[in-house]
């Protein structure tokens, strides 16, 4: 069994990485998900979090991808997460940590005067996404 | 006749607006490029999800409670056109053929005793389709993506698209728009968005499908209430991409038209011009010689 397995991130926008990693964890709408090579092909939900890339040793993480949500596909050789906003932590934690707190503010504000059923479940959406962009402020770089 | 004067000047703003067309030509010529590009990074997503909506509907055919967005209301009264046009003109035929073919399907479904609404996404469009039916347009967007077409733009299309939907507005959703053939030939193509036309289960499909099943977590109708909406985020974007390709690749060859037309009347005028100051110089030697003679 090839001990790597092919990892990509894609965003609408482009291909945002494509390398074999032994091991990424990716977070998962009922629970963080760690996959190695030879998975069991599986369709998962993405629900905003970080997602850690290790390197060889399975214990030092390499890289930490904060994604908005999405989904991802695994199959034997191939994980596959297709992500609508995802930026480097490092890229994440330089934002203004105030401004993030302004924007949940705004969006409790909204989610009070939503009126329809889809314009609440957008506006909760966006929450998540907010409320996840500060959790993982507070974690460590690697 | 007209004098030396007049040609001359004819021919000084002829020049000047050969000038105009030919920057605008190369202005088109760059930004197609990029636009080419984006669409050429955004196809692997596109790809992808495909292939996962394939095998999810494959799993979810036939089960009871597919979502709405897949199976439609199960009428087919209500019709949305978005109608996807450029804020600018100045590029040939691409506006008003995308206007035509939606006349023409407006007519032909309302011929067929169906309400239509259209969903205007450009300046030209709006401006164009509120003469005739203006009572149609349920709303309109501008600008989307004037300094880069991003995602977000996208998204907003299709958030207001999903909003209606969900109260019931309309019953079938399609997409009017250029595809991009070559910089020289775009197509109109409509394209049904709601309810979702489920990707036959083609031999590829099917080969995939039984090559791996998938598990799925959490379960397949919750992935797919999920997925369905962002599928239809990325049918919209492609297209607007497919539109500003179209677009600049229309302006492009409409201006290089309008460069050579111009290069034309410029030679087609100087020889006017030189004719006529021959004829003049003839004209006064004549005079001045006859006159020599009569003395």
């Amino acid at each position: 069994m090839a001990d790597k397995v092919e990892f990509e991130l894609v965003s609408p926008e482009k291909l945002l990485v494509s390398q074999p990693v032994t091991m990424v964890v990716v977070p998962g709408a009922e629970g963080f998900l760690g996959v190695l090579p030879g998975h069991a092909p599986m369709i998962v939900t993405v629900k905003p979090g970080v997602i850690d890339i290790y390197a060889n040793d399975m214990t030092t993480i390499t890289q930490r991808i904060f994604v908005a949500g999405g989904f991802c596909e695994i199959t034997g050789g191939r994980v596959t997460v297709l992500a609508e906003e995802a930026s480097d932590l490092a890229a994440l934690k330089s934002l203004d940590r105030a401004g993030l707190e302004k924007d949940l503010a705004d969006l409790n504000e909204d989610l009070a005067d939503a009126k329809t059923e889809t314009e609440r479940h957008l506006i909760e959406q966006k929450l998540g996404i907010v409320l996840a962009k500060l959790n993982a402020q507070g974690e460590t770089l690697h | 006749m007209p004098s030396l004067k007049d040609i001359r000047n004819r021919i000084t703003s002829v020049k000047s607006t050969q000038k105009i067309t030919s920057a605008l030509k190369m202005v088109a010529a760059s930004k197609l490029r990029r636009a080419q590009e984006q669409a050429e990074a955004g196809r692997p997503y596109a790809e992808r999800m495909g292939r996962m909506l394939a095998s999810l509907a494959a799993n979810v055919a036939g089960s009871l409670e597919a979502p709405r967005l897949m199976v439609g209301t199960g009428e087919d009264k209500v019709h949305l056109l978005v109608v996807m046009t450029a804020d600018r003109g100045l590029a040939g035929g691409f506006n008003s053929s995308i206007v035509r073919a939606t006349k023409r399907t407006i007519q032909s479904l309302q011929a067929q005793g169906k309400t239509v609404k259209l969903l205007c996404v450009g300046r030209k469009g709006r401006d164009l389709l509120r003469r005739e039916f203006p009572s149609l347009i349920v709303a309109s967007f501008e600008d989307v993506g004037k300094k880069r077409l991003s995602f977000a733009d996208a998204d907003m299309v299709t958030n207001k698209l999903l909003e209606l939907f969900d109260t019931g507005a309309f019953d079938v959703a399609t997409i009017v728009y250029n595809k991009f053939k070559s910089a020289m030939t775009q197509e109109v193509t409509l394209q049904q968005v709601i309810p979702f036309a489920a990707p036959e289960v083609s031999n590829d499909a099917g080969e995939v499908a039984g090559r791996s099943v998938y598990e799925f977590e959490p379960t397949e109708e919750a992935i797919l209430t999920d997925l369905l909406p962002r599928n239809l985020a990325i049918q919209v974007y492609s297209a607007l991409l497919e539109s500003a390709a179209s677009f600049f690749g229309a302006q492009m060859t409409a201006m290089d038209s309008a460069t050579r037309n111009a290069g034309e009347m410029i030679k087609k005028y100087t020889l006017i011009y030189n004719r006529t100051r021959q004829a003049s110089i003839t004209k006064e030697l004549i005079e001045i010689i006859s006159g020599a003679e009569a003395v």
